[in-house]
């Protein structure tokens, strides 16, 4: 079934010849007959990739397996998008929701739609173009300097790296990070598929140690907030009351009243369905695990990685509990229920789209059971335990992208060891 | 798109799980139960007939099919020269021991070379009669070792016995730990032994006997529990007879021999092809070295995929003369995943029992990565049902490599794909680095191109899975 035959019978043929005369132009290898490069031979890499982007190219199998898969890299990556989708879409309208909430106007959610909708839209377009556009011209710039195709890698990082802005971000700002995180995060190790460190964490770790101001505190988080209104999020809120604080310990059966005492506006409701001030797209836990479904049916996010984060993630958060009360501490942060760690902050974004990136994650299947775990128990550590930071995800999935190539070694030597005891 | 097909066959072997019995052969049976691998559903699977066609005009033997011989083997006969089957044609210099004989009879009437002078085919014109070099009857199990082996040997038979590690032609001069037959073939539109060795019980069980002569180890033959093997196979004697239940590559040998008895270094294990069993019988029992084959014709573009009476080399002319669709198609001496490319006058491989016919898949597809303009096979999950609806016999494949090269990105995959205790992205890595060590620690001696041939079907980067692997496996091999 071919569901746009009409559209490809009538442009398919005279789109592909035109771009088959403009071929010759634009090739990077010399004419055979004048020995020279073509005169815009330095254009290559971005005309192939336009190229490639609107045609499969008719490349045929010249040795081993001669039918293949129907999966190619833009395909995966452009899934990842999609995957994206149902959390931006939230983002752009909570951008505008905790705008005019925090004017004290259209307190419903459905009051006001569209002006929220249009709101979050003027805010964070511009960063999506901005990330975009700064980090796929390094990109392609790369490509054409090395010779290389364009990958299609970045197609994922420039949407990941809107999402887990602030919506007030300067846009300077994320253009400065993303093409920092293009340059050193990646292509100094040569290119998608060669980097050790995630890319668009490694983007906002730039901007976190850079500048801190613009991406922490509590005023960051409301786009256009107005003064005097509380945009704390409920983590720095947990954090600053903190580990010595002495308000109410919020136990499971009063979790929602003491919620909405300890974090100022908001009920365990709003922020399972992300109503609360963050980043753009880490906010509505349905969206994500929207998206972290499809990404597991269509078998391009580990699920060994999620689930075994979570688990990680919740059994600290037991373990805090229980050092809580057994050494009674009285400590808020340490004692919030396990279950509520995933609708704050940012973990279960970080659990689908961060931690599942294939190329920094451990490679061997046993290796991310191992890798997604750590990354849980790492995370928590930092979110509950380090007062300096409210969140801690961004920090333990960068430190296990470090250790991820050594978790790998140590099952590759397992394997080694079982075949020379077999022998 | 519909296509005229027999659908009671493809179904057939889905269907009532055969359970082994047990006392079969000497030892005991158990079923090994493979859950990785992919069955790709092809349309075009050969019918279950045995077709006569007229004599192949020629017939070829080709250097390049024998993994690891040199490229200029040294010839024992000038063009114009007549040879019986059975008679001696060229030899490797590096292994002078083992003569590669013809298959028919016929006058060689050309070589043909190809880069660097390597000869890539030798073809004869094939005799309107048959002659076959005559060679004792004796029965293997009267004869010591020695004498089997020096009988396989002169008629060219030993070249049928193959050896794992490099699956390179065996070593008379070593003595392998086991000998293993696959009796099933799990490749995407192979040939089914059932219809290949129908009535072949006896001069099966001959060969059988041959391989019993060549190992004080035990014999394997791998069977598939999910269908009742034809007598020739089931009812095997002296054998030990394993059962496998799984998608492929359950029937590929390497695979079997890793989960029934592991290749260690230092390690040889031989095995041989279900149909050149029975050539090593009829050398023993008539006294001629005569590789008939049975052959399946198959794939999208064959009109009458049927199985066709053939011989070893033959040309493929007068299988697939008015036998195919389209012009522009790929013809394939072997399965999809391995097979060689030949061309329409070509000549069957020489281990090879299946021609599949596909469409060359050279057309640009417009957004093709977005939204397919046919279905298409795909291990992944993303291709759902609504866009890549599949017809009930198959899908109709073409050799596009639908998208470019990219560096490893996904993670996983190949793995899905491998039943065995082998991390196959970190085994290539180690190769493309050279790190012997490496290679060896994860198990490169237990795999051969064909069983990572999956990996480089789903490989979602494009990656040439099978060349690298036999990059790896000559590095080794020269450095051994």
């Amino acid at each position: 079934m071919d569901p746009i035959k009409p559209i490809r019978d009538a442009i398919s043929k005279p789109l592909w010849e035109q771009i088959e005369k403009l071929e010759p132009h634009l090739s990077n290898k010399p004419d055979p007959e004048t020995r020279e490069l073509p005169r815009f031979h330095w254009m290559h890499s971005t005309f192939d990739a336009f190229k490639t982007f609107l045609f499969v190219p008719p490349h045929t199998t010249q040795s081993g397996a001669h039918i293949r898969d129907g999966i190619d890299l833009k395909r995966t990556m452009f899934l990842v998008i999609i995957s994206m989708v149902p959390a931006l879409l939230h983002g752009i309208l909570n951008v505008g929701h905790m705008h005019y909430v925090s004017q004290g106007e259209y307190l419903g959610l459905l009051e006001g739609f569209w002006l929220k909708l249009g709101f979050g839209l003027l805010q964070v377009l511009p960063i999506i173009v901005v990330a975009y556009g700064a980090g796929l011209a390094v990109e392609f710039a790369f490509a054409q300097f090395r010779g290389h195709p364009v990958n299609e890698g970045y197609l994922v990082s420039g949407m990941l790296i809107p999402l887990i802005m602030p919506p007030d971000i300067p846009l300077w700002m994320v253009a400065v990070s993303s093409i920092f995180a293009v340059i050193i995060g990646k292509e100094a190790f040569g290119g998608t598929g060669m980097n050790i460190l995630n890319v668009a964490l490694t983007a906002r770790v730039f901007l976190f140690f850079a500048y801190p101001l613009a991406i922490s505190g509590d005023e960051v988080w409301i786009a256009g907030m107005a003064d005097g209104y509380s945009g704390a999020t409920p983590n720095a809120i947990l954090a600053k009351v903190g580990l010595s604080g002495n308000l109410m310990i919020p136990t499971t059966d009063t979790v929602y009243s003491t919620v909405t005492q300890t974090w100022g506006h908001y009920t365990g409701w709003d922020a399972f369905l992300g109503f609360i001030p963050g980043s753009i797209g880490e906010m509505s836990k349905p969206a994500i695990l929207l998206g972290g479904l499809f990404l597991i049916v269509t078998g391009i996010g580990s699920w060994r990685i999620m689930a075994s984060m979570i688990i990680g993630a919740l059994i600290t958060g037991v373990l805090f509990n229980l050092a809580n009360a057994g050494l009674n501490l009285n400590s808020p942060f340490l004692g919030v229920p396990p279950h509520f760690h995933l609708i704050i902050g940012s973990l279960l974004f970080a659990t689908v789209f961060m931690a599942t990136d294939p190329v920094t994650a451990t490679q061997t299947q046993m290796g991310k059971y191992i890798y997604g775990f750590l990354i849980g128990v790492t995370g928590m550590i930092v979110r509950v335990l380090n007062p300096a930071f409210p969140e801690g995800w961004m920090l333990a999935i960068l430190f296990m992208n470090v250790f991820a190539p050594l978790i790998d070694y140590f099952i590759l030597q397992s394997n080694i060891k079982r075949r020379l005891a077999r022998g | 798109m519909a296509r005229s097909f027999n659908a009671a066959v493809q179904i057939k072997g889905c269907l009532s799980l055969h359970l082994p019995q047990k006392n079969q052969g000497n030892g005991m049976s158990t079923v090994k139960r493979l859950r990785k691998g992919l069955d790709i559903k092809i349309v075009g699977k050969a019918n279950p007939i045995v077709e006569q066609v007229q004599q192949a005009r020629t017939f070829a033997l080709k250097p390049g099919d024998f993994i690891g011989l040199s490229p200029i083997p040294k010839l024992l006969i000038q063009e114009g020269a007549k040879v019986m089957a059975g008679d001696p044609v060229f030899f490797d210099k590096a292994r002078p021991e083992i003569v590669y004989t013809a298959p028919s009879s016929g006058e060689l009437i050309e070589i043909r070379r190809g880069e660097k002078r390597a000869i890539t085919d030798l073809i004869f014109l094939a005799d309107a009669e048959l002659r076959f070099r005559e060679f004792p009857r004796q029965d293997p199990a009267s004869m010591d070792r020695v004498s089997v082996i020096e009988r396989l040997m002169d008629s060219g038979a030993w070249s049928l016995i193959r050896q794992r590690p490099f699956n390179i032609v065996a070593n008379p001069a070593d003595e392998p730990k086991a000998i293993h037959v696959s009796g099933f073939d799990s490749a995407p539109l192979a040939p089914d032994y059932n219809v290949i060795l129908q009535g072949k019980k006896e001069v099966f069980q001959q060969g059988l006997e041959v391989l019993r002569k060549l190992s004080s180890g035990k014999v394997h033959l791998n069977l598939s529990a999910r269908e009742r093997p034809v007598d020739a196979l089931n009812e095997a004697q002296n054998v030990q007879i394993n059962w496998f239940d799984g998608p492929h590559p359950a029937g590929n040998v390497g695979i079997q021999i890793h989960h029934i008895d592991p290749i260690n270094k230092d390690d040889k294990v031989w095995y041989v092809k279900p149909q050149d069993v029975v050539t090593l019988g009829i050398l023993f029992q008539e006294g001629r070295y005569d590789p008939e084959r049975i052959v399946a014709v198959a794939g999208p573009e064959v009109l009458r995929p049927h199985y066709y009476r053939t011989r070893l080399g033959a040309s493929v002319e007068p299988l697939l003369s008015n036998n195919i669709r389209r012009e522009n198609v790929r013809i394939i001496s072997g399965n999809v995943l391995t097979g060689q490319r030949i061309d329409a006058e070509g000549h069957l491989g020489f281990y090879d029992d299946l021609i599949t016919v596909i469409e060359e898949g050279d057309q640009p597809e417009l957004l093709g990565w977005l939204i397919p303009a046919y279905p298409r096979p795909s291990a992944s999950g993303t291709y759902p049902i609504i866009t890549n609806d599949v017809p009930e016999e198959g899908y109709v494949v073409n050799s596009s490599m639908h998208g470019e090269e990219r560096a490893f990105v996904m993670s996983g995959q190949y793995e899905k794909v491998l039943p065995m205790d082998i991390y196959p992205v970190h085994l290539l890595k180690a190769i493309l680095s050279r790190n012997f060590e490496l290679m060896e620690g994860l198990g490169i001696y237990e795999v051969d191109t064909e069983d990572l041939a999956l990996c480089e079907f789903v490989c979602t980067s494009k990656i040439d899975v099978q060349d690298i692997l036999r990059e790896g496996l000559e590095f080794v091999r020269s450095q051994s």
